[in-house]
Formats: C-alpha cells, sequence, structure tokens
C-alpha cells in the first residue's frame, strides 16, 4: 500500500505519469474502435430484448421436484409459446423462474394455474410477472426521454458551472459510455430488461463524477494559463488527469464495490432478476465511465482548447520558448514532468513564477486554493 | 512539528462542534419521531412485502388524446379506488404515477384475483337499445368468469322510484325464462320471415342511419355470434364506437349466453349519478337496483325510454354494456323522465351490489390497458430483499476494507460518516413511509446500495485533497482547511450532478423506476448534508488531535508516506523560508 501512496505522490508531483493527452489519438482511435463494434454488434446482433419488450409473464414457483426441461416441456404444453426455464438458488431451496413470451394478462391466470397442477404446487405459491408488450416499450421511451432531458441539462449545466468545451467533451464522453454498455449488452447478449434501462440511466450521473472531479481540477490549474509560457493547455491537462488518476481510480473502485457485490451476491443468490440486471449495467457502464473520463474527455476538451487562439498562440510561445532553451542548453526547461524542481506541485504555470516569494502564498493570481 | 499557530488560513474554521451537535439533534430527532411514530421499519413495497401490483395505461380513442389529463386520471382513480375497497379489498393502494399510469397495488392476503379483475375490467359503460336478441350458442355455458352480471336480464320493470311502486310485482322470478326464449324465438321468427338486411337493424328506436351494407354486415356478424366460446365473446363487438350499431354477448340468469344486436349508445356511463342495491320490502321485488342521473344524464334517459316504451319485445328493452359485454338488459314499460330509475328482478344481494357498483363505478372517463402485472408472495419477497441486504453489508464491507487499507485512520472518519448516512436515510425512509407513502421496493434497496459508493466517493475527493495539501508540505490543520473550499465545490458540482439525474429519472419514469430514482436522489441529497455538517467539522476536530495531527503512520496522513518533501518546494534553495514538517 505504502507503494500505493507513494505512486499518488509522484503522481501527484509529476514525477511519474502516462501522457494522456499526448496519447490521445491511440485512445480516440481505440475508443472509435469500440464504438464501431459496439454499433456492428447492435446492428448484427441486436439486444436481446427480456420479456418486458416482447408482452409475457414471468412465473416464480417454490421448490419443486420437477426438472428444468421437464418444467419447460410443461410451460409450453400449458402455454402453447416458448418457455424459457431457469434454476435459481441450489439444494433444498432451487425455485424456478419461468419466462413465457407472447401470452397476454388474460392468459396468465390459467397458465399459471396449469403450471401449478404440473409442478405439484400450491397454486397460490405460483408468482409472477405479467407484462403487456407496451410495458418495456413505455419505460424504454421514458428512459429515452429521460435521457434528452438529462443531456441537456447537464450540457446547460456543465457549460455554466465549467464551460461549453467541457459540457461538449462531457457529452461525448457519456454517448461513449452508453454506446460501450449497450455495445456490450448486444455482443454477450444479456437480456434487456427495465432493470437494464435504469441501470443505463444512473450511469448518466455516475459517469459523469468522474468526468467532473476531472474537470474541476483541469479548471483550477488552467486559470492563469496564459500569463505564463512554460505549458501548453495540454501540458496541462494532462497534469490535471495524473494528478487526479488516484482520486478517479479510488472513487470508481468505492463505487463499483458496492455494485458488484450487488452483482455477484445478490445475482448469485438469487439468479436472474431486478437486482442483477441494474448491477450488471452499472458494473460495465461504470468501467466504461472511468475509462472516458480519463481517456476521452479530457483530452478531447485540451483538442477544443487549442483550438482557440489565445491557446494557439500560447502553445506556439511555449514551443518557442523550448526551442530557445534547448538551443542554450537543458539548463531550464525540459518537457513537462520532467523537471524536479517544478515537479512538487500540482498546480504549475503562474503558480510557479513568483518562486521567489515565500512559501507559495500571495500567488498572483491571489486566489484561495 | 506542525504547529497550530502555523495554521494561519485555517484561522477562520467554522465552529465545527456546532455543526456536529447540529446533525446529532437531527439524528436523534428523526430516530426519536421514528420510534414515538411507531413506524421503525421503512413500509415496504409490494414487490417485499408479497401482493399483487398493477400497472395500469390509459388508452386514448383515437382523436381524443386530450382526454388524458389530471382531472380525468384522478376519478379514474377514485373510482378504482372505490371498486378495489368497495369489494372488500382493504388498504389497495391506487395511484398515478406519470401522466398516464395508474398503479394499484394490493397487499397479499387479499383476494388479488378478484380485485384484478376488478380493477382489469373497469372500462366503459353504455345503456345502448337492444334491436334483436336469442340466447346464443346451445345449452347454458358454465363459464370460468362468473360475469358480474348475474343480473335479472329479461324480467326487469322499470319505473321511476318515485312513483308508485305497485307494478313492479309483475317481475317475478317465474319470468325469466318464460321472457328469454320469447326472445329467442322472436327473433329468431323475425330473422326467417325478414331476412333483408334491413330487417332486425333498421327498426331501431333511436333512428340508427345504418346503410344496407352496414347492416348486412352486421346480420352476418350476428349471425356468427356464438357466445359460448370466450375467445369468440371477447372479440364481439370489437371496435365499437358507441355512435356505431354492434353486436355485444351477455349471460342471463339462467347463466345462458344470449347475443345481442345494440343501437348506438344512447346514454353514457358518466351520466349516471349515483346507483344503489336497495331492498324492497314494500313491494316484495326483492333487490333492486336504483339509479340516479345527472341532470343532462336524465334528459338523454327520458328520451330513450320514451322510444323504448313504445316498442315491442325485444326492442323495448335497453342493455347496459359495460366493456363490450352486456350486463344487464332490463325492459322499458315508460318513459322514465325523474331523473331516477330502478332495475328490478331476480336479484340477489350479490348480484344487485355488483350491478350497482358496476353502473356508479364502472364509468370511467378513461380506458386502460393492463401493462404489468406483479405477483409476488412474501417468501418470495423476503428472500429478494435478503440478498439486497446481503449484498448491501459486502458491499459496505468491501468499501470499508479497501477504505481502511487506503486511508487507514483517515478512513475511520468515513466509515463514521457512512455510518451517519445509513441512520439518516434508514430514519427518513421509515418516516416517509406514513408520511409521503414511500413504499421501499426492490429497485430502491438497490439504489440505496448503489449509493454507498457516491457517499463514499465525496470523502475520497476530499481526502485527496487533503492529502495534496500534504504534500505540498502543509501541517495537517492548515490543510484540512485549505482542502475544503475546493473539494467543497467538485463535491457540490457531482453531486449536482448526480442529484439531476436521479431527479430526471423520478420525475420522467413510472412504477419501479421512481422508487430507484428517489432513493438516488434522496441519498444524494443526504450525502451533501453529511460530509457539510459530519465529515468536515469531525476532520477538522480530530486535525487537532496529536494522533493526526503528527502524521502518526496510521492515521493514513503520514506526510513522509505521501512524498511531501519536507522542505516545501524548493529543494535547492535552503535558503526560502520552509514550512517544517516533522521528518
Amino acid at each position: 500500500m505504502s507503494k500505493l501512496g507513494n505512486l499518488g505522490a509522484r503522481l501527484h508531483r509529476g514525477e511519474v505519469g502516462y501522457d494522456f493527452v499526448g496519447n490521445r489519438k491511440i485512445w480516440y482511435g481505440l475508443s472509435i474502435l469500440i464504438t464501431i463494434v459496439a454499433i456492428a454488434g447492435l446492428a448484427v446482433r441486436g439486444l436481446n430484448m427480456g420479456i418486458e419488450f416482447q408482452g409475457g409473464a414471468v412465473f416464480n414457483t417454490p421448490k419443486t421436484t420437477v426438472s428444468v426441461s421437464q418444467a419447460q416441456e410443461y410451460a409450453e404444453e400449458a402455454s402453447g409459446h416458448d418457455a424459457i426455464v431457469q434454476k435459481l438458488g441450489s439444494g433444498d431451496k432451487a425455485t424456478l423462474r419461468i419466462q413465457v413470451a407472447g401470452i397476454d394478462t388474460d392468459q396468465a391466470d390459467k397458465v399459471s394455474a396449469q403450471l401449478a397442477k404440473d409442478l405439484g404446487v400450491a397454486e397460490k405459491d405460483v408468482t409472477g410477472e405479467l407484462v403487456g408488450p407496451s410495458w418495456g416499450e413505455q419505460i424504454a421511451n421514458k428512459a429515452w426521454q429521460g435521457l434528452g432531458i438529462f443531456l441537456v441539462l447537464v450540457v446547460i449545466y456543465l457549460a455554466i458551472a465549467f464551460e461549453w468545451r467541457m459540457a461538449l467533451a462531457a457529452f461525448v464522453a457519456l454517448i461513449h459510455d452508453i454506446t460501450i454498455t449497450v455495445g456490450v449488452y448486444a455482443l454477450v447478449g444479456f437480456e434487456v430488461t427495465p432493470g437494464t434501462v435504469i441501470g443505463l440511466l444512473t450511469i448518466l450521473g455516475y459517469s459523469l463524477y468522474d468526468t467532473v472531479v476531472v474537470f474541476d481540477s483541469l479548471k483550477e490549474q488552467t486559470k492563469d494559463i496564459t500569463k505564463q509560457t512554460r505549458w501548453t493547455y495540454s501540458d496541462i491537462a494532462n497534469r490535471s488527469i495524473n494528478s487526479t488518476l488516484v482520486r478517479s481510480v479510488n472513487t470508481t473502485v468505492v463505487a463499483l464495490l458496492p455494485v458488484a457485490g450487488l452483482l455477484f451476491i445478490g445475482g448469485g443468490f438469487l439468479g436472474a432478476g431486478m437486482l442483477n440486471d441494474i448491477s450488471l449495467s452499472l458494473f460495465v457502464g461504470l468501467a466504461a465511465g472511468a475509462y472516458s473520463s480519463i481517456f476521452i474527455a479530457t483530452p478531447l476538451v485540451a483538442d477544443l482548447k487549442e483550438l482557440e487562439p489565445q491557446m494557439k498562440a500560447l502553445k506556439k510561445r511555449v514551443l518557442a520558448k523550448r526551442a530557445q532553451a534547448t538551443a542554450h542548453g537543458p539548463a531550464t526547461d525540459e518537457p513537462p514532468g520532467d523537471e524536479p524542481e517544478d515537479a512538487a506541485p500540482a498546480v504549475v504555470g503562474p503558480r510557479n513564477q513568483p518562486a521567489s516569494r515565500g512559501r507559495g502564498r500571495g500567488r498572483p493570481s491571489g486566489k484561495r486554493r | 512539528m506542525a504547529a497550530p499557530k502555523r495554521g494561519r488560513n485555517a484561522s477562520a474554521p467554522s465552529k465545527p462542534g456546532r455543526s456536529l451537535v447540529l446533525i446529532l439533534i437531527a439524528i436523534a430527532a428523526l430516530t426519536g419521531g421514528m420510534f414515538a411514530s411507531g413506524h421503525t421499519t421503512p413500509r415496504l413495497g409490494i414487490d417485499l412485502a408479497g401482493g399483487t401490483s398493477i400497472t395500469l395505461r390509459a388508452v386514448a380513442e383515437p382523436g381524443q388524446e386530450s382526454a388524458i389529463n389530471k382531472t380525468n386520471m384522478d376519478t379514474a382513480v377514485s373510482i378504482m379506488e372505490r371498486r378495489v375497497n368497495g369489494l372488500g379489498v382493504s388498504e389497495a393502494e391506487v395511484q398515478t404515477q406519470g401522466d398516464k399510469n395508474i398503479i394499484v397495488n394490493i397487499p397479499k392476503g387479499t383476494n388479488s384475483k378478484e380485485a384484478r379483475a376488478q380493477v382489469g375490467t373497469t372500462a366503459k359503460l353504455y345503456f345502448r337499445p337492444v334491436l334483436a336478441t336469442e340466447v346464443s350458442g346451445g345449452g347454458a355455458t358454465p363459464t370460468p368468469t362468473p360475469s358480474p352480471s348475474g343480473s335479472a336480464s329479461g324480467d326487469s320493470g322499470d319505473k321511476a322510484t318515485d312513483k308508485a311502486t305497485d307494478k313492479s310485482t309483475p317481475s317475478g322470478s317465474a319470468s325469466p325464462s318464460a321472457s328469454s326464449t320469447t326472445q329467442g324465438r322472436a327473433v329468431t321468427d323475425a330473422l326467417k320471415a325478414d331476412p333483408t338486411p334491413s330487417g332486425s337493424a333498421s327498426p331501431s328506436p333511436s333512428g340508427s342511419p345504418t346503410g344496407d351494407a352496414a347492416s348486412g354486415k352486421l346480420e352476418a356478424q350476428y349471425a356468427a355470434l356464438d357466445c359460448t366460446k370466450e375467445s369468440v365473446r371477447a372479440k364481439a363487438g370489437d371496435g365499437a364506437k358507441p355512435s356505431d350499431t354492434t353486436v355485444a354477448c351477455g349471460q342471463n340468469s339462467q347463466g345462458q349466453w344470449q347475443k345481442y344486436i345494440l343501437g348506438p349508445a344512447a346514454v353514457d356511463g358518466t351520466d349516471v349519478d349515483d346507483a344503489q342495491a336497495v331492498f324492497n320490502t314494500q313491494t316484495g321485488a326483492g333487490w333492486t337496483v336504483t339509479m340516479k342521473f345527472t341532470g343532462s344524464g336524465a334528459k338523454k334517459f327520458a328520451d330513450i325510454t320514451g322510444k323504448l316504451a313504445q316498442n315491442q319485445s325485444p326492442q323495448n328493452q335497453f342493455a347496459i354494456v359495460l366493456d363490450g359485454e352486456v350486463v344487464s338488459d332490463p325492459f322499458v314499460r315508460e318513459a322514465l323522465t325523474g331523473g331516477n330509475a330502478e332495475i328490478s328482478g331476480n336479484f340477489n344481494q350479490e348480484s344487485a351490489q355488483s350491478l350497482a357498483n358496476m353502473l356508479s363505478y364502472g364509468a370511467l372517463p378513461l380506458s386502460f390497458q393492463e401493462d404489468s402485472v406483479t405477483t409476488v408472495t412474501a417468501a418470495l419477497g423476503g428472500e429478494q430483499l435478503k440478498a439486497g441486504l446481503i449484498a448491501g453489508a459486502i458491499g459496505l464491507a468491501l468499501v470499508v476494507i479497501y477504505l481502511l487499507v487506503y486511508y487507514r485512520g483517515l478512513s475511520l472518519i468515513a466509515i463514521f460518516s457512512l455510518l451517519v448516512s445509513a441512520a439518516l436515510t434508514y430514519s427518513i425512509m421509515s418516516l416517509l413511509g406514513p408520511a409521503i407513502g414511500f413504499a421501499l421496493n426492490l429497485p430502491a434497496v438497490c439504489g440505496a446500495i448503489v449509493a454507498i459508493g457516491i457517499t463514499a466517493d465525496s470523502f475520497i475527493v476530499y481526502f485527496e485533497r487533503v492529502r495534496d495539501e500534504i504534500r505540498e508540505g502543509r501541517s495537517l490543520r492548515p490543510a484540512v482547511e485549505r482542502a475544503w473550499p475546493r473539494a467543497r465545490r467538485t463535491i457540490l458540482v457531482s453531486d449536482f450532478v448526480s442529484f439531476l439525474a436521479a431527479a430526471v429519472l423520478f420525475i420522467v419514469s413510472v412504477g419501479k423506476v421512481q422508487g430507484f430514482a428517489f432513493t438516488l436522489g434522496l441519498t444524494t441529497l443526504l450525502d451533501v448534508v453529511v460530509v457539510f455538517l459530519f465529515t468536515k467539522p469531525l476532520l477538522t476536530i480530530l486535525a487537532r488531535s496529536k494522533f493526526f495531527a503528527s502524521g502518526h503512520s496510521w492515521s493514513g496522513l503520514d506526510p513522509k508516506r505521501l512524498g511531501a518533501k519536507p522542505p516545501l518546494r524548493r529543494t535547492r534553495r535552503p535558503s526560502a523560508p520552509v514550512e517544517t514538517k516533522e521528518a
């Protein structure tokens, strides 16, 4: 652990670091590749829509001695439709979950009664969930609606709290996360249920959490960026990612732990069900969210920022200065991250300039941190 | 040694003790309120407590989309509520959700099947004139669903209740079989004698202007109609508008299915103000159903009865059609102008009550479609709750272990904060049950578990900030104070985003999703409260303790371990004033 702590310190000081922004093309490429695969998967395999989207019923039986294949036969016989039977739990507590597609709410009672008879259990113990074909669709429609409203609001909010470039980058990252999650669902063939949709919507808020943390640091560090000539915006953006890396990793791990608990314990305990559906999509989405906030969102901000004339000019000045420095010998300026003298503070640039003024106080920005 | 006086920026720490006292009072008040009100556990949703949850969606008639509005939805809710609870289903809960959904929750232990049938079939009610009728199929068919219309079809006397009641006697129990057979014969005769399409359809008392082609089609439909088959019955008169002439099925008092040709709706179910089952002792008519019409309803009813009374059987009958099925088809003897009417026949208490219920509550302003029905026994719900709680406990344990390993002593603050957060969440949920009807369902449990992560995230943001400050060479107390404004902003911004997501989800979603969104929003808000009023003040206070301030190696704030370089930044300039750090 001390090594990890040490790593945190070195990341913080910029002693070590990965050039996220410099290598952004690789990550953009990877993301584009993933997105293409996701879309292709979606187009070719499609999503495995749960019963909620087709209409049908899910029955749960108490423990029974009937085997899965036998139960499936019974269910198909009773309903005249395809049935999927799963065994949940094991040993004494094993129960069956029987999905029958295509039956409507009127037929369900009959099927349920017939099943109870066939399986030799009391009718009242067979419980079920019955959905019309439009139910899942309605939830999905609401989800899209929610997604739209949320995106608009959050882009507005981020544009106010930060700036429009960050809002745009966060937006792209979010779309990216959703695409990946949907793609994983298409490729692996996990069932899409309203639980999945809920999970997907929750990712929205969550995925942005990490992004916001990095942006916050970025905003702070680039406050007076034009007043110095050492670092380009990209350099600072990279440093922001590195210095918040520990934080991002920690928040992601901590967020994933309870979800993993839900997924593996809740799921293992009960088999398929709401808990499992929500946690699975959360798990996939959270991982994607962490990735995108580090590898996509911030480099994208840097790219957008560097389109600005101001930043272009700054970059020119910085490069000029560096070239000059190399010409005069490598005494003062080295590429970012290599210079021990500047290594300590996460805050680079202006705050370092008046180094002679004591203790880092009285920064030119005059801002408290 | 990090001397306390060095904390220049920390000179204005808000009074941490006050915040702590405040939040402790809040916890005490909430838990106290929880015990005082006796609601020590959150109310469980139907999916955890067991029972049946039905989601109904309002379906608009084409061209009448505006009919789905708040007023109509509220009316529908109150009608359904009276229906389910009027049927002896207690504690059933009916509420709107979203703009076009109604959720009916029926707790375990009540006859959910009956209630479901009641709610599910709640539909439109019309009074239509009978143009023709006969017994359908062959003999009586036992039907699985004893249609609530055990009504005394065919043998009823109608009259204004306030008029002399002497005429009610003819409607003895002997008549029904006689009349139904007569009707059967009458129509058969009519059809045989006059096979032209215009025959039985056109003499509609209300002057239905059905064209020959249309009535021919209807005739064919009528001939083909076999009401003894449930599937056929369900489709009879499908898609018929109130203004159409249509076919329909109904069961008479012998349990025989009759088929009908019915004219356009003359009176709407909404025109019925009230209906009651009355035991009429004076005339010996037994159970009767009295109806009271609204102003416009009374006029319409007077019109139709006026016309019908002049006709011969069976065209002096009108049919009360609920959801496309004839539930009663009383005769009309005279025009009824008083706005009141009575249907008599061989009702028993149950059938009279049932008809009265249908008349008074059956007139929903909207039609509904059953979108989902979830039936859960408490055993299954309990198991799910158990699994959820175990998952939550394990998730919490994992988070605690991770924090302990990574943040050491500092994690104690996080763990206490998590506990405070849990206590607040639990007590608020318990109190919200009786207050706003909040019920903890499975997705809500899930939301609460996911929220552990969100809450812990805030601590990490703050702790990492503090550690950054220490890395820059500050001693603990100033570090804690300096880190706060920055961490605060980050926490607020990201919590706001989370809350926004939860709020949007809550507003647009339906059913179970709402429980999840609500919990997520609630815990996000509580996270802010806890971080501001508990975590930060606690850290401020603990920063004064030797254990933390000295950077004990188990405190999680050991400057050396964090990699703070004692001479702050300017390693090569020892002349610069340094912020001392103990080694």
